[in-house]
């Protein structure tokens, strides 16, 4: 007999998670949670101080995993925690920062904020969990919306060109881009892993199905149909060309590690250049002696 | 709150000719400052670019954002790093901040702007001056809160009031405004700056006690919780949602009572620890200017003339806008015939003083919508009118 | 030289189910490679079916319901027994 009640084993979640808030707020067979785990579990294998760690979240459905894990976390306003996670990082360089948010809310309303960061090469990870929708207002069209697709703010179907992330955020100048739907769970967690690894801006695209809202409206069936769904139509291209990423309407998902490379960081930078042009003088900032 | 003597590394001690967007900039360093983001704005550009010029031989960071957005919300993050942060913008970039001064209000965050004003609306006169943000600086987030807000009234007193903003902003784990404008922002006068150990600095209110125990939100005696920083393992959780004691969100009206009326009452109930004011032969006055920034500088002339003439006329320069000094105002309100409130805007504090005068003295406002400052001599027929 | 074989066997796991926290959305039992859950017939308090184990036995530990639940509602310990046994690579 198996023991169906946990009473006597932790949850090996307890770690990661603030479990005085479960059960969270997210929709039953949402992907949202499943991702958390997967951070949690790369956390784990990348042997990382905890206490290091902090989590920057926006607003949204999304955006409320801040609220859910146990490290120093953020739960800041809409489109604004990569520049929040800017500041942490600079103002405590050994901080180990990941922000952890939605398309919405990374993409659209803090699309400014995503490009400059990837441009200055900033030393944090960036989980974007890509749902297709403006989940937590309703399931409005975001600038992640395939095109054809129906939303409640494209009622007769989304005749929007969509971004393509990868490709946005590689040449913008990202070190680390990959994407996988949320049930490629152990190469989720690799990619977390690898990016936790890394000094430089990282970028983790997750397809992760709404079931409430894009689901529903698209008659894509429930939380389990869209994840498999998502999965069967993957197709994992390590290295591919990000111009050729883009995502179609229910159409094939390229997925993989597509970029991963070395280059001085913000820091890295400021202290080489101001150290050569200003010599002794330069107080160097956030080095260990 | 635990004082110290100021780091020597930022004090550029000694006597200089500085304008007053500079003096800002030392004022900061002074103060502690080693994280300064910003986005360039006329006529507060100086500032920053002060900054980036000093801060590779003192030791931190400037960073250049990409909007003013991005600076406020660098910087509270940035203040939960651990630092003591500053910013500094303009009318336009002011309004960009809006939201954000929220969310470092409900964080609690300590963080110091400088407003360098301009006139308004919209893009309004980049190149001259105005005081015309002053009722933006309490009430331009949405929602009840409270902030501090000071205005110098020249070069020397950027760089003190940036010393006291900082100060301020630490012991009371809330934004702090220094609300100058481009007259003084761009004026050129001789500024001191003491040696370091002169200088008095509030620490941050660390907490001390068991990690286990901490509570972010939880209501120390002075009603200002201990704050920690990022990274030292106490695991703690903010949000910019209504929120208990343990930082987390309880979104009802009860917990949003709590957690607004604290916000408010922090400040409201510590309005006598903050405010500052200047007042001069206020005792058997019948008018009183009330006057702030820059134009109190011109108000001098203006009641120097009508001292001259025999009007009994006294002063009280607001070094504090914000909180208003309520009280004050009343008391006066019941033994004076009239104020007299100039300003370079269509009359935001004049309506405040109105408000705290409850009817029992009129006020005269003398009002711009800015690009001058006042001639004394507008001042001074107001004054006569008043004691008419 | 002697090749012992002997350490092989795949592992076992204990299966433990927070059905309180569990909301139905069916993903540990499809993607479970053993079919060692179901769904049950019973509510939990909020109304949804919890998943029960059916096929105990089954169970190679390989953690896929653990990973794949987004309610944290559901892991899997070693059996102690079973200990010394190679690593499972069945996790998608
Ligand atoms: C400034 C501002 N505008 C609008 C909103 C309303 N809002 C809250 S969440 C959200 C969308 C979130 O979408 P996304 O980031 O994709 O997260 P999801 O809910 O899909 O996970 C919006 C528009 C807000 N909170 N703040
Ligand atoms: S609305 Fe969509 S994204 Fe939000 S919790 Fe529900 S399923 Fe998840
Ligand atoms: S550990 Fe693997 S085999 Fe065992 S119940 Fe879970 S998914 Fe099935
Ligand atoms: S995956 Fe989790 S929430 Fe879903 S049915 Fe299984 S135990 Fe319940
Ligand atoms: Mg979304």
């Amino acid at each position: 007999m198996s023991r169906e009640e946990l009473a006597e084993e932790k949850n090996p979640m307890e770690d990661f998670l603030r479990m005085d808030r479960i059960p969270h707020i997210w929709c039953p067979g949402c992907g949202i949670g499943t991702v958390v785990t997967s951070f949690a579990d790369a956390l784990k294998k990348s042997e990382l101080d905890l206490d290091k760690v902090a989590v920057v979240s926006g607003i949204g459905c999304t955006g409320r995993v801040a609220g859910y894990v146990k490290f120093d976390s953020f739960h800041t306003t809409h489109g604004r925690a990569i520049p929040f996670a800017t500041g942490l990082k600079l103002a405590n360089p050994e901080l180990k920062v990941v922000v952890f948010s939605g398309d919405g809310d990374i993409v659209g309303i803090g699309g400014n904020h995503l490009i400059h960061a990837a441009r200055r090469n900033m030393d944090i990870v960036v989980i974007c969990v890509n749902n297709f929708n403006y989940a937590m207002t309703g399931g409005q069209v975001a600038a992640t919306s395939p095109m054809g697709a129906n939303l409640s703010t494209a009622p007769y179907g989304n005749f929007e060109y969509p971004f393509n992330l990868p490709y946005l955020v590689e040449t913008c100048g990202a070190t680390y881009v990959a994407r996988w739907t949320s049930l490629h769970i152990r190469r989720v967690t690799k990619s977390i892993q690898e990016a936790l690894a890394k000094r430089g801006f990282s970028f983790i695209e997750v397809i992760t199905p709404c079931v409430t809202l894009y689901a529903r409206r698209n008659r894509l069936g429930d939380g389990l149909n869209l994840l498999k769904y998502y999965y069967d139509q993957s197709e994992i291209q390590h290295g591919a060309d990000t111009r050729t990423v883009g995502i179609d309407y229910q159409g094939k998902l390229i997925v993989g590690k597509f970029v991963d490379k070395e280059k001085p960081t913000f820091l890295d930078g400021m202290n080489t250049h101001l150290q050569k042009v200003l010599g002794e003088k330069y107080v160097p900032y956030g080095v260990k002696p | 709150m635990r004082k110290v003597k100021a780091d020597p590394k930022g004090v550029l001690t000694g006597a200089h000719y500085l304008d007053g967007d500079f003096a800002i900039a030392e004022g900061g360093l002074a103060a502690g400052c080693r994280f300064f983001a910003g986005y360039p704005i006329t006529p507060s550009t100086e500032t920053a670019e002060r900054f980036s010029e000093r801060i590779p031989f003192v030791g931190g960071i400037f960073i250049q954002m990409e909007d003013e957005i991005a600076s406020i919300t660098a910087l509270i993050g940035a203040s939960w790093g651990g630092q003591k942060v500053m910013t500094v913008t303009s009318g336009p970039g002011f309004s960009l901040m809006q939201e954000n001064i929220g969310l470092a209000v409900m964080m609690e965050t300590p963080l110091v702007i400088a407003n360098v004003q301009r006139g308004g609306p919209s893009t309004g006169l980049p190149t001259l001056t105005g005081q015309s943000d002053m009722m933006q600086a309490k009430f331009g987030s949405h929602g009840d809160y409270e902030i501090i807000a000071l205005s110098p009234d020249s070069p020397q007193e950027c760089f003190d009031l940036t010393i006291k903003a900082f100060n301020l902003a630490e012991t009371f784990r809330v934004p702090v405004f220094v609300m100058t404008d481009e007259c003084v922002g761009h004026m050129h006068e001789k500024v001191i700056i003491p040696p370091a150990d002169e200088i008095e600095i509030i620490e941050r209110k660390w907490y001390q006690g068991p990690k286990d125990k901490y509570l972010p939100y939880k209501p120390d005696k002075d009603l200002v919780p201990f704050m920690v920083k990022a990274g030292d393992g106490y695991r703690f959780h903010t949000t910019g949602l209504t929120h208990d004691e343990r930082g987390y969100p309880v979104l009802n009206a009860e917990v949003q009572d709590w957690c607004v009326h604290h916000l408010v009452d922090k400040i409201r109930k510590n309005a006598h620890k903050i405010i500052e004011l200047q007042e001069d032969q206020i005792d058997n006055a019948e008018v009183v200017v009330v006057s702030y920034g820059i134009t109190s500088r011109v108000a001098i002339r203006a009641v120097q003339l009508a001292r001259k003439a025999g009007i009994k006329v006294g002063t009280m320069r607001m070094i504090t806008v914000w909180p208003f000094p309520e009280k004050r105002i009343k008391e006066l309100a019941g033994k004076i015939k009239a104020f007299v409130v100039p300003e370079i805007n269509l009359g935001q504090i004049g309506r405040e003083v109105e408000r705290c005068a409850f009817g029992q003295a009129p006020v005269i406002g003398v009002t711009h919508c800015g690009g001058w400052v006042h001639d004394p001599e507008d001042i001074l027929k107001a004054i006569k009118e008043a004691v008419r | 030289m002697t090749i012992r074989f002997g350490n092989l066997r795949p592992k076992k796991g204990n299966i433990h189910i927070n059905k309180e926290r569990c909301k139905g959305c069916g993903f540990c039992v499809e993607f479970c490679p053993r079919d060692v859950l179901e769904l049950s017939e019973e509510f939990n308090k909020k109304g949804y079916h919890p998943p029960r184990v059916v096929k105990a036995d089954e169970c190679i530990y390989c953690q896929l319901c653990e990973a794949i639940c987004p309610e944290f509602a559901i892991f899997v310990t070693l059996k102690k027994e079973e200990e010394k046994g190679e690593e499972s690579e069945s996790r998608p």
